[in-house]
This record gives C-alpha cells, structure tokens and sequence, in this order.
C-alpha cells in the first residue's frame, strides 16, 4: 500500500498534465539548471547533459523529475548548499555533487530535503560534501544507490553521510557511506528501513540510531569505522543479517546498544572488532542465530542489562567470550556453541552435558584492572582461569550455557 | 723450560699452593712428591692452565701462560683420574684428540696404543672400560702428539704390571730424547730408574728441589724411598 | 672450533632425551593440529608448550648436559685450545641442537598447517626461547658447582621465569591499581623474555583485544616495526648478556 502511495503522484502528475522535458547543455535551449527549473511545469523532466555546473544553490520547489545524464556535476564551490528539494515527489537521479559548503552553523548539505515527502534520491555520487543527503521531516523518501565520499580528519568538522532527522518510514537502500563523521544517521526516525548500505571508514560510527523506535536494519555492511555501530534510546528495532567488521579501538564496538528495548538481532556476524556487541542499560533483546568470530570481547555486558535471551549463536576464535563489570545476571544464554566449552557429551545429543561459563576469570581481572592484559595467555592466567573453573569465586555464578552446543551451527 | 715463580693459590681459606716457585729444565725427569693433599696435582694444573692460580705467575719456554693458550700443544698431559665423555668410543676418541690437536709437523707417536693393544678396543664406549684401561688410553694420548714436555700425574696408579713396564720403558725412551718429563707418584720405587731430580711438596709449601745424586749423597740412601723417609724424619 | 661443536653436537645427537624431546614435540604438535577443528585453537595449545615446555627442556636439558660433560671440559681444557672457543662451541651445540630439536619436533609442523603470521612468529619466538635458556642454563651451572644444586637453581629459574615473575606482576599491578601502569609494564615485561615473547605472539593471535584501551599502548609500542625489532633485539640480549657473562666466569674457574 505504502509503494502504492509512493509512485501514486506520479501517475496522477503524468496523467492530467501533459509533461515536457526540458534538456539542460551547452548545445541546448537552457545552459543553466537554475533557469530551466524555473521554465519547467510540475511533472516534467529536467534532463541535464554532462558538464560542470557551478550554480550555486539549486533549490526544487516542483515535482519534477531532475535527471542527469553521464553524472553532470553540481559543484557547490566549497560554499552552498548544493541541492535544496522544496516539495513533494521530486525524483532527483544520476548527478555527481561536489564541494558543498562547511559550516559549523549551518548543516550544509550535498542533498538536502526540507519538510517534503515522497522524494526519490537514486543514482547519485557525492565526493567532498558536509552533510550527503540530508533528510528534516522528511516522510516516505526513499535514498537509493547513491555513493557518498568525504575526506574527514576531524569528527567536529564533518558531517554525516545520510542523515534523517524527525522523518518517518524512510528508506534508505543499496548505499555506499565512507569518509563521514557518522555513515548514516538517524534521530527521531520511525518506522523505516535501512537495506542493504556499506558503511565504511567514517570517522565516528557506521550507522548511528539515537530515539528512533520502530526500525530495521537488514543486510548492511559496517567496517572499520572508527567506532562501529551505534544504537542507543531506541526501541523495537529489527537487526537482521549484517555485517560488522574491523572496528577497532578502545571505545569501537561491533554494535554499542545503549537503553535499548524490545529488540531483535539476528543472523548477524561480528568480526575482528575489538568488542562485538557491547550493552548497557538494555533490556528484552532477543539474539538468535548470530555468529561472534575473531573479536577481543564476543560480548560486553554491563550488569544493567536485564532479560538479554542469547541463544543458536556461535563463538568462534574470540580473545573472551563474554565479559561483564557485575555479578548479577537476569540475562538467558542458552543453546551456543562455544569454541572454548571443553564439556564432554556422554549421551550424544549433540548438547554437552555440563554448563558453560563464558566468562574467564582472567576475563573480569582485566576488567577491573586493564594493564593486566599484559599477563594474558601466561601461565599464571591460565592457572588462574582453571583455578575459577573448578571453584568459582570472581565470576558470576548463573552466567552460564546450560546446553551448549558439542557441534557449531552452520549459520 | 717451566719456570713458576711465587705461584700461590688458595681454595676457600685451604692454601693448595703457597708461594712455589720452580724451574724444570729441558732432559730432565723430575719426580714430584708429598703426602695426599700437599698441592701437587694442583701444582700440575696451574702449569697446564685448568687451575687460575692467584697470584705470581708461570712461564712456559720464556713466555706467561696466563691468557695464552698454544703453549699446551706442547705439553702431553696425563691425569690422575682419566675420564671422558661417556658416550665416545676410543676409537671416536683417538680421532677427536687428533682432530684438535691436528698439525702437520707433528709425527704422531702410536707406540703406546700398539703395545697397550688399544687397537683392538677401539669400538668400545668410555663408559664401559675399567680404570686400568681408562689409564692406558690416557697414556696413549699424552703420548700420542710427540710433545716435549710430559706431565704423568700417578701414571701407574691401576696398570697392570705388563703395562707398567712398558709406561716405564716408553718414559725412559723419551727422556732419552731430551723431553722434560714430570711425575707424581706415591710409589716411589717405581721411580728408582727414571727420576733426575725430585721435588718434595709438604701442605702446598715446596720444601725442596734437589737433584737425585744430592740427595743421595745427602742421606746415603740409595734407593730414593728410603732417602725421602730419612729426610722427612730430619725435618 | 668448528670441531669442537661438531663433536659437541655428535654427543648430544646420541643423547636419547634429545630424540624423545624431538618425537615429544612433534606429537603434540601434529595431534593439536590435527584434532582441533580449527587451527587456530592448536597454535593456542601449541602456544603454551613454547612458553612452558621450551624453556623446561632447555634450562634443564642443557644444565645437566654441561655438569655431565665436566670430564670432557676437563679434557679440552687441558688440550691446546682457548677456553672461550671450548665454552663457546659447547653453547652453540647445546642451542644448536635444542633449536634444531624444535624446529623438527614443532617447526615443521607449523609450517605444514599453520604458516601464517602468526604460526611464523611463534616458530621464530621458539627458537629464540630454545636458545635463550640454553644461555641461562650455562650461567646457572658455571656458578654453581655442585651438580644436585645447580639442578635445583635450574629449576627455581624455570619457575621464577614462567610463573612467580608474573605473580610479582600481577600483584604490583592490583597494588598499584590507581596508577597509569601501562607504560611501566612495557618496561617490566622486557625483565622475562617468556613475557616479552607471549606479548609478541598475542599481538598476533589477540589483536582484536588488544586494541582496547590497555592493549593500544602495548600496540603502539610493540605493534611497530621499531617495537618489534626493539623487542627482538632485548630478546638477543638475553642470549647475549649471559653466555658473556657465562663465558668471563669459565675463564677464571679452575678445573
């Protein structure tokens, strides 16, 4: 029904009004965009040739169709707001946009839509802009396979590649986010969709939710950005099947959910992150069929978190399992496999036949006092930890797999 | 040849040496003797460098031994207690020596290993041999190298007499050729035919150094046993 | 000197401990590779035998080798021939044959199911480890002359390198809690060569964990081409401090 309404402008535009299309060139009757939006009627194409176009601010105020051909470039001289998208059902496809202005003000953007919905933002390649595409109370736009590149150095200079703020059933898809403070960002979003993006190599996080309840994210790539992925004061949110990879750091995470509730992650792969999910403040998660590999810490809890039901995930290669600051569980691990679990399984049901306590003894030392990193893998850890096996005393009691897994899954 | 002049050396608070010196000269047999403990086999190992004496100093053929290292391919040493690495057969043994101490001017000397019978041992391992074959292989290899100098620590102690003898017949013949030849022994008649001079050690003192005739005339005793007993009831 | 190592090395070879040593080795290293699922979890296994079982065999191996070998040092040291060529070709046999030993027993089975980084590094760390402790073994038993008591030196040494060092540390570290430790114990760790090598190996196996907080100042600083090479340079330290200090006390010692 939602599609439906979303391409409903259109067939009415192109039904009562006899569109038109305007070309933008050199060779052509306008040689300035600014001038054959102002000629063109709502519902006609504008259909810009390639070349280099520095027209300071491109503001749409109609429902046209604005599209390039051979990515002409809408260069913004380090100065303007590129493009401004004024109204309803504006398709914006196939322009390069460049240099848009920096300000510590303003939120320059390459694209930015204001207060309008149904806008379609396909096809585009933004190289150095502030903000990329910028969406403020925007409602059921759809951001599809753009590329967005920035050089940022420096977090409080740079802005964020997709960025929605107080919108609502957006959909952002098949997008490819580098160089940027944040990758994508979202603030007050609702009932929207992320599908399909790469993330990569943003100064802060890959994607960064904050308030917004009622989304999903499916089948995203985030990697080596400087602090992972970052969902925090949000609620209901879906994360399905993606990728995070590489983010290194101290404060880098995997996933950070902070004063999360009512969610669901799964199928998702933690890989090579320094921590893959860390939690805090998070309650009534469910985590399924996840894979944890090769990360420092497969998963922080912090003793705030309550109703967490990890269960079908696999921990494989991880430095720790599970590292937590408490000692109070109101958490469910139930039926992972776990690389380290040295159980034994007398009956053959494929389910070991004693508990699993994914966290080390060396584990919680380290968390009380870091430099004690050094002595990992020692000797001595090692007997500490074999010690704490056989009377546990620092970690916490009913932290434990009750029926791990003999076998990984194949997820 | 081998001068050692004021040579003291101390283990612990025991003085092993105090204050020797000495001078062994070229043709010459000199027979070294004192009671167990006296410091004589000390005495042997600070010329051959196994023992860093503490002070004064000795010097072999005009030059100081000390840090040097090329004056002991001249010497053929025979110790005490010859032992070895266990896991070397003689043979293995016999090629190690030869390894080392490898020169093209030297003509080996494999009397001893002929008369000793060696030949027909030369697979057995170290580990295996008695004491008195241990000391013929010993023998065989102080020997070996054709040295001017020999150092014969208790060179009989264990032979047989068949071997003694022959020791003693391949020692004469060596003096003979104007080698300086050194020798403990607490059986002194053993000693009767082939020592020149004699040098009595008494708790790592030197007491005295004398050629044997002096000795002889001294105390009228022939036989070199009973005039070392006269001297020690003098002293 | 040359000779002297090669008859060194011909009477270790013959030594039945040598050739358990080698078989031990490379039975534990085929089945941890062949039993675990996943490799990386026998380079883990693998790991503690090379900073457990490594510097065992050496310090104690080589300790007893050399109050055993008295006789035959004895023997060429009364032949023509400089005490530094006779201690020295003695501890290039030793750490030869022990480094040889663990390159056949662990080495090549690294190469065969694990030659990556990581696997390289821990075959590297082995080997100097191997000849470290050969290094130890000939200062402690130089020292020491009485064979039961230098047996037992030996042996607190192991102790004190692989596990007591570690609990000083880690009590220092609790007592000290509210103190930037971090760059003190880069410091320490070059104190224990096992450390110092554990700290190279889990910058290659742990690098995710390490990148925390903590860990980043060791990756800074280990992590570096300098910092490895540095460290590997301390590592040679460890080799060389002792055999000299080893070797100015068998000049001087009396036979």
């Amino acid at each position: 029904m939602r599609k439906l309404l979303n391409i409903l402008p259109f067939i009415f535009v192109s039904f009562f009004v006899h569109a038109k299309t305007i070309k933008v060139g050199k060779l052509h009757e306008y040689t300035s965009i600014q001038q054959a939006i102002t000629g063109a009627q709502a519902g006609d194409t504008v259909l810009v040739e390639t070349g280099v176009y520095k027209e300071k601010n491109i503001v749409i105020s109609k429902p046209i169709y604005f599209i390039g051909l051979n990515f002409p470039v809408l260069d913004g001289e380090s100065k303007y707001e590129v493009v401004s998208i004024k109204c309803n059902g504006v398709v914006i496809d196939g322009f390069k946009v460049i240099h848009s202005g920096v300000s510590s003000i303003e939120d320059f953007a390459g694209i930015k839509i204001y207060n309008c919905r149904d806008v379609v933002v396909k096809n585009n390649i933004l190289d150095d802009t502030f903000f990329g595409i910028y969406a403020q109370q925007a409602t059921n736009c759809t951001i599809e396979k753009n590329t967005l590149k920035a050089y940022a150095e420096q977090e409080q200079q740079s802005g964020n590649g997709i960025h929605c703020w107080k919108s609502d059933s957006m959909k952002i898809i098949a997008n490819t986010v580098s160089g940027h403070r944040d990758g994508i960002y979202f603030e007050f979003v609702t009932n929207s969709i992320i599908w399909r993006n790469t993330s990569f190599n943003n100064m802060r996080y890959g994607l960064h939710f904050m308030f917004s309840n009622n989304d999903s994210y499916i089948t995203n790539i985030f990697k080596n950005n400087g602090a992972g992925v970052a969902v925090m004061f949000s609620n209901h949110v879906k994360m399905i099947h993606n990728y995070f990879e590489e983010n290194w750091g101290d404060a880098a995470y995997g996933l950070l959910l902070k004063e999360i509730s009512d969610s669901y992650i799964s199928n998702n792969r933690f890989t090579k992150n320094t921590t893959g999910i860390h939690m805090e403040g998070t309650s009534r998660i469910v985590m399924e069929n996840n894979v944890f590999e090769n990360n420092g810490w497969g998963l922080k809890i912090q003793a705030s978190c309550m109703e967490i039901n990890l269960i079908n995930s696999n921990f494989i290669g991880n430095t720790f399992d599970v590292g937590t600051n408490g000692s109070l569980v109101l958490n469910t691990f139930n039926n992972n496999y776990w690389d380290k679990y040295d159980g034994y399984d007398l009956n053959k049901d494929k389910i070991g036949d004693v508990p699993y306590r994914p966290v080390s003894m060396y584990s919680m030392i380290i968390e009380q006092t870091p430099p004690a990193m050094i002595l990992f893998r020692s000797f001595m850890a090692t007997l500490l930890d074999k010690t704490e096996k056989i009377i546990p005393t620092l970690t916490p009691e009913n932290l434990k797999d009750d029926n791990p897994l003999m076998k990984p899954l194949s997820l | 040849m081998i001068i050692a002049t004021n040579v003291s050396k101390k283990f612990g608070k025991l003085k092993a040496l105090d204050n020797v010196t000495v001078t062994c000269n070229k043709g010459e047999c000199i027979a070294l003797i004192g009671p167990n403990g006296s410091g004589k086999t000390t005495l042997i190992k600070s010329i051959l460098g196994m023992v860093v004496y503490n002070s004064g100093f000795i010097s072999f053929n005009g030059k100081n031994i000390l840090h040097d290292w090329q004056y002991r391919s001249q010497i053929g040493y025979m110790p005490q207690i010859g032992r070895y690495p266990d896991n070397m057969t003689i043979g293995q043994m016999l090629e190690m020596m030869k390894d080392i101490r490898h020169n093209k001017n030297i003509i080996l000397d494999e009397e001893l290993i002929q008369q000793f019978k060696l030949n027909e041992l030369l697979e057995k391992r170290m580990r295996t041999l008695s004491g008195g074959t241990r000391q013929k292989v010993s023998a065989a290899l102080a020997f070996l190298f054709n040295p001017d100098v020999l150092i014969l620590d208790e060179p009989t102690a264990g032979l047989d007499p068949v071997a003694t003898e022959i020791l003693k017949e391949k020692i004469i013949a060596e003096k003979k050729k104007g080698k300086l030849i050194l020798i403990t022994s607490h059986i002194l008649s053993e000693l009767d035919d082939l020592v020149t001079q004699v040098i009595y050690m008494q708790d790592g003192v030197l007491k005295f150094h004398k050629s044997i005739e002096d000795l002889r005339a001294e105390t009228g005793q022939e036989k070199l046993a009973k005039a070392i007993a006269s001297v020690m009831v003098k002293m | 000197m040359k000779k002297i190592i090669k008859y060194v090395i011909i009477d270790i070879l013959r030594n039945k401990i040598m050739l358990a040593y080698t078989l031990f080795l490379l039975l534990i290293s085929l089945s941890v590779f062949n039993l675990e699922d996943n490799s990386a979890k026998g380079l883990l296994s693998l790991l503690n035998i090379i900073l457990i079982i490594v510097p065992l065999v050496s310090i104690l191996f080589s300790a007893i080798y050399i109050y055993n070998s008295a006789e035959f040092l004895e023997l060429l040291v009364s032949q023509p021939l400089k005490r530094k060529t006779i201690w020295l070709s003695v501890f290039v046999g030793l750490a030869g044959s022990l480094a040889l030993a663990f390159f056949v027993g662990a080495g090549i089975p690294i190469l065969l199911y694990e030659a990556t980084a990581t696997g390289i590094m821990m075959l590297g760390i082995g080997l100097i480890l191997s000849v470290i402790f050969v290094a130890i073994a000939m200062l402690a038993a130089v020292k020491t002359r009485d064979k039961a008591k230098g047996i037992g030196v030996t042996i607190l040494l192991w102790l004190y390198f692989s596990l007591l060092f570690d609990g000083l540390v880690l009590f220092l570290l609790f007592q000290f809690a509210d103190y930037p430790m971090e760059k003190a114990m880069v410091g320490i760790s070059t104190l224990n060569p096992i450390d110092l090598s554990r700290i190279l190996i889990l910058l290659k196996m742990d690098v995710s964990a390490l990148m925390g907080y903590t860990g980043a100042i060791f990756k800074n600083f280990f992590g570096t081409q300098i910092g490895v090479a540095l460290s590997f340079i301390i590592l040679l330290l460890w080799i060389v401090i002792p055999t000299w200090l080893s070797l100015r006390k068998f000049n001087r010692k009396d036979l």
